[in-house]
């Protein structure tokens, strides 16, 4: 499959149809998306045939994207109800079947006892800027202990020092693969301005 | 949900020591077909419980002749491959609930997706 073509697939994913402030519930846009999975993918041979786990999926816009590009299985992890179920019907529209999904609280789960289950995690996590601050290592950190091979992520880039750290920390190794510019549409209320780039990391974490 | 994702699942219940595995309760089960990948399947079967997938298999009347034991050289045995495939990928709990082998907490399964979420007495 083309990066085009996948973008296009993703361009009909549904996303929030209210969302969740708390929950930092801004969709991954299709761009993105497409160009994360398709360097997974292509450069790192991380999705066909892997047992892909994607944490804070949301609507899905990741797990579906990796099951384009064949993944064994992908399984989203969230807290969320109403997003589960816009991925679920997603899923159905989309007539994926090598998808699964969970409903748990990140924040509270024991990752130890997936400890090396999946081969690679991928997640867009909350990047913690509200009342939550730190939430996107507490997601690394249980990305990093499912994962056999992998973990590719998105962070702010002002926090690429101190993620940096962490992972030699954690006896990772990470990698900046790419800069992006996040175009975080205004899609609450506090939000004055239309639309705000915010500069973002697109890094992968890879285990010795 | 798959049985390969059952397999992972646990419960973390405060207190509770060994909530693995949970014990499924179907009302309605479906079967998706799934492309066979035999490769995918190979890897996958060393990261399992085999006997909780035996048993989820069982309790859902999908179990057919898996057999008990693991069998040897399984990666060149595309008939048991293909065994596996069908429980492990194929086989979805659509609507019933998992219990905590040792708390009995239950845990509903609602369109396909397990609620693992707890009470905040219960984290």
């Amino acid at each position: 499959m083309k990066l085009k073509e996948l973008e296009s697939c993703l361009q009909q994913v549904d996303t929030f149809e209210e969302p969740k402030i708390l929950l930092e519930q801004y969709p991954t846009s299709p761009h993105i998306a497409a160009c994360m999975l398709y360097t997974i993918h292509n450069t790192f041979g991380d999705i066909e045939g892997k047992l892909v786990a994607d944490l804070g999926c949301g609507c899905g816009v990741l797990s579906l994207g990796a099951s384009m590009l064949d993944a064994g299985l992908s399984v989203g992890f969230d807290i969320d109800s109403d997003a589960l179920d816009i991925f679920r019907r997603n899923a159905e529209e989309f007539e994926m079947s090598n998808l699964d999904m969970i409903q748990c609280d990140l924040c509270c789960l024991n990752a130890e006892v997936y400890a090396r289950k999946f081969d690679t995690v991928i997640m867009n996590p909350p990047f913690g800027t509200k009342h939550n601050q730190g939430i996107d290592m507490t997601f690394l950190r249980a990305g990093l202990t499912m994962a056999e091979t992998a973990v590719y992520s998105l962070h702010k880039t002002s926090t690429r020092e101190h993620i940096q750290k962490k992972a030699k920390d954690w006896g990772v190794k990470m990698e900046v693969i790419a800069e992006l510019r996040y175009d975080l549409p205004a899609s609450y209320k506090f939000h004055k301005k239309k639309s705000v780039d915010i500069q973002v990391d697109f890094l992968r974490f890879s285990k010795a | 949900m798959k049985l390969l994702t059952h397999n992972m699942l646990t419960s973390h219940v405060k207190g509770v020591t060994n909530g693995y595995p949970l014990l499924i309760k179907a009302t309605e089960v479906k079967v998706n077909q799934l492309d066979f990948n035999p490769q995918f399947v190979s890897r996958m079967i060393p990261k399992l419980e085999w006997g909780a997938l035996v048993q989820a298999a069982e309790d859902l009347g999908y179990r057919q002749d898996l057999p008990g034991e693991l069998v040897v050289d399984y990666q060149q045995n595309e008939e048991f491959l293909k065994k596996v495939h069908r429980v492990l990928l194929e086989v979805e709990v659509m609507e019933g609930f998992l219990k905590c082998p040792e708390s009995g907490r239950e845990f509903p399964i609602t369109k396909g997706i397990p609620n693992m979420l707890l009470n905040d007495d219960e984290a």
